[in-house]
């Protein structure tokens, strides 16, 4: 009996061995690197750091992890790359549905959708971490290179994001969020800051993408009514690169290229200290939520029951209206020059403004709620060097601008410091 | 390879093999209990669970180890899923009206995903995934099935599987077939971040199974063996449309079916995609939450398109674009799906063909 079964075994695995050999792995190294780094993601335990070497390695998958307190670092954002050329599963690249969490000092590059997703988590990191798509602008470029989303307590820093095909740097349905020193250029958006409560953004550069900044609100996400952010100290400065984004991608497919800061359906947002310059369309546009999208194509809609029941009673909890804006103390200047004619809304304008635009671009948007009172909006604009200023009139169909500053000449009280756990312990006692 | 006399006597030997393992587990393993594992470390072979007659590969259940299957499964690159549940003697479910029913501590899920050989009458099985209902929570654990099609292996993560064969109708698929990794269960799974089960839920679960005893309606087989308390009478129980029989339900339960059995896992409060607004329960009924008419919001690639779900028009729908396709960006689900499904796009494009209105500027 006892020798028999020996037998079988040994037999079995000469078998076994046959079998094998006819199936080796194409690139044995990079697919045992991704592997091997997804298992330490999986198997980590609270607490760990996972420290990744020098080198570029390749991966043809998403790499995902969901345990809490991990941190995952590079060597630095040149020196530890993540290239996702050529992938082939999963939209992202990194993947993070956990809390605690602290990547940095690597690069993510070439992922088919967003490099750096990071979903419901509490207390994020994000510190000189390089997203970036190689070639450059390009319509095939995944949408968002740094993706957080619903999220609470968010520190992205001294990053650097490239070619995005939407946003290079994006922040979406979070809270308590510092975006600080990071550098976003040649994506379609630089930063988005969209339906988020609560946010500081400062000392960050965004040049030669298509749009510097979005502040704003849109409907039919969970989580709405984002408010109370203060952009300070940044550099919005010749945001000029022609707009990639596909039309699949949407809205954003519509940024007038040229575009330095757009604030949009959103409310208790402060800006100062900032140099937004040299934006060929406009420094600074500040509009409802229907100035941008059709709302002539939602009037005109062919009213099946179906079509009603959606239109009818909209997104209730959305709010399109911007209000409580304060611009102060800002360098805005050389905006306008060349406005992106693609556009027929941006060229009626223009043509019938001599081929420029103002710095300030305002829709004139006022809920009727709010009373007859000029400006009842609170749109206050002060101490922004010359920058030129035209409230459009969009409800009047453009027949009552004003591009008198008076009535926008007012102040609103600031708006408090971001808190956030991440730099209360870096900076004890900081400003 | 092996010269075909060889391979006679490997066929030979196999048998001789088997029959001395047949032997050996014979006087002790048939009435061998399932190994009710409900912490780490969990067996690294399957065979170690005992949930299956030893050396069976048509997945001889053992003892208290029972089939089931869903009204609409889940596709997965068609592969053949076989399914199982087993609970500690003496415990049973809880019913629940629209989640998938509280299990007791000790509850093993199984499902083992096989695909078609050509010129071999029977499949090959590829993996068995268990959910384990561990003290604290769902445990993931994948097994893989070795080439000799004699054991399963725990892995965190699978190597892809090349896959090739020729269906019944005649069509040839061949493409790499991706096994999630532990991480990537959740991403289907979890909803709140706490990882549950997907299929078995009332409505997908009220259907008759052919049992070895006869053929009985699964909730009620359940209820009778003792794994279920609290099943209501028959009226009171949900039942989901099949949703490649017509004989089941109307073009419109047979989408919804199909949405609430492939999408709603991840699209719907709580979920994976939860964020997206869309809701694909078969429970909910806000058309607006469907997607109808809805532009997309934040994420992924939808083609030249306006709307998620246009009706009357699948062509202009993005939700039909994104089953079409494969690439990675693209491609919905957003995990494993490697093939189009062309028989669930064709049922869903139906569907929306048949749904009266229009969208606003839709081209």
């Amino acid at each position: 009996m006892k020798r028999a079964s020996t037998w079988c075994a040994s037999f079995a695995s000469f078998f076994a061995l046959i079998l094998f050999s006819g199936c080796q792995k194409p690139t044995p190294n990079a697919q045992e690197f991704q592997k091997s780094l997804q298992e330490r993601l999986i198997n980590a335990k609270p607490g760990d750091a996972i420290d990744l070497p020098e080198g570029k390695f390749h991966f043809d998958r998403t790499v995902s992890l969901t345990v809490n307190g991990v941190t995952l670092r590079g060597k630095g954002m040149d020196k530890t790359i993540l290239s996702f050329a050529g992938q082939t599963t999963g939209a992202q690249g990194v993947l993070v549905k956990a809390d605690d969490f602290v990547i940095q000092d690597l690069a993510i590059e070439d992922t088919a959708g967003d490099a750096l997703t990071i979903q419901g988590g509490r207390n994020i990191t994000v510190r000189r971490v390089r997203v970036e798509w190689t070639r450059g602008p390009n319509e095939s470029n995944g949408p968002y290179g740094i993706y957080p989303v619903e999220c609470k307590n968010l520190l992205v820093e001294d990053s650097i994001a490239r070619g995005a095909a939407d946003a290079g740097i994006y922040v979406g349905q979070s809270e308590n969020v510092v975006l600080r020193r990071n550098r976003v250029e040649n994506n379609v958006d630089g930063f988005e800051i969209e339906n988020t409560e609560n946010v500081d953004a400062y000392e960050n550069i965004a040049t030669h993408n298509t749009g510097g900044m979005g502040v704003f609100n849109l409907p039919n996400l969970p989580r709405q009514g984002g408010r109370h952010v203060r952009v300070y100290n940044n550099q919005l400065i010749d945001n000029n690169t022609p707009n990639f984004a596909p039309k699949s991608l949407g809205p954003i497919h519509s940024l007038p290229t040229g575009t330095g800061m757009y604030i949009l359906a959103i409310r208790n947002v402060e800006v100062f200290h900032n140099k937004i310059q040299n934006n060929n369309t406009v420094n600074v546009y500040i509009v409802h939520y229907k100035t941008v999208v059709d709302d002539e194509a939602l009037r005109d809609t062919a009213a099946s029951p179906i079509t009603q029941q959606i239109f009818a009673p909209d997104d209730k909890r959305y709010y399109p209206f911007v209000q409580d804006i304060y611009f102060h103390d800002n360098e805005i200047s050389g905006g306008g020059t060349s406005p992106d004619n693609r556009l027929t809304g941006v060229k009626a304008l223009s043509d019938a403004l001599g081929g420029k635009l103002p710095d300030f671009l305002y829709d004139g948007m006022v809920d009727p709620k709010w009373g007859h009172k000029p400006n009842s909006g609170q749109i206050c604009l002060q101490k922004n060097g010359d920058a030129t200023f035209l409230n459009f009139d969009a409800a009047g169909q453009m027949k009552h601008p004003v591009h008198d500053l008076k009535p926008y000449s007012c102040s609103l009280a600031p708006l408090a410091r971001v808190s956030i756990p991440q730099i209360a312990v870096s900076a004890p006692g900081g400003k | 390879m092996i010269p075909r006399s060889a391979r006679r006597r490997v066929a030979r030997l196999a048998l001789f093999c088997a029959g001395i393992v047949a032997v050996i587990y014979c006087g002790c393993s048939s009435q061998r209990a399932v190994n009710a594992r409900v912490e780490e470390p969990f067996p690294k072979k399957l065979s170690d669970w005992h949930l299956f007659a030893a050396t069976s590969k048509a997945l001889q259940p053992n003892n208290g180890v029972v089939p089931y299957d869903l009204n609409t499964p889940l596709f997965s690159d068609y592969a053949s899923k076989y399914r199982f549940v087993w609970m500690p003697p003496g415990t049973s479910a809880q019913y629940r009206d629209d989640s998938a029913f509280e299990f007791p501590v000790g509850t093993i899920l199984v499902k083992t995903f096989a695909f078609p050989v050509d010129g071999h009458p029977t499949e090959r099985l590829v993996e068995t995934r268990l959910l384990v209902r561990t003290k604290s929570e769902w445990k993931p654990l994948s097994y893989i099935w070795n080439d000799a099609q004699s054991e399963a292996s725990l892995e965190t993560v699978p190597d892809p599987v090349k896959i090739r064969f020729t269906s019944a109708s005649g069509k040839r698929h061949e493409f790499t077939y991706v096994i999630p990794n532990a991480n990537e269960c959740h991403e289907c799974h979890d909803n709140q971040k706490m990882l549950l089960p997907i299929g078995p839920k009332a409505r997908n679960l009220n259907k008759d199974y052919a049992y070895s005893s006869g053929t009985e309606n699964q909730l009620e087989h359940f209820a009778r063996i003792g794994y279920l308390q609290g099943l209501p009478a028959p009226a009171a129980r949900p039942r989901s449309a099949k949703w490649d029989d017509p004989q089941t339900g109307s073009l419109d339960d047979r989408a919804r079916a199909y949405l609430d059995s492939n999408c709603a896992h991840c699209h719907q409060p709580g979920g994976q995609a939860g964020y997206t607004g869309v809701d694909f329960r078969s429970t909910q009924h806000e058309v607006a939450q469907q997607g109808l008419c809805k532009s997309p919001n934040s994420a992924g690639a939808v083609g030249a398109l306006s709307f998620d779900l246009v009706p009357g028009h699948p062509d202009d729908s993005i939700l039909i674009y994104r089953l079409e396709s494969t690439a990675p960006k693209v491609s919905m689900p957003a995990l494993s799906r490697d093939v189009v499904h062309e028989e669930g796009v064709k049922l869903l494009r139906d569907w929306i063909a048949s749904l009266p209105g229009g969208c606003p500027a839709s081209r």
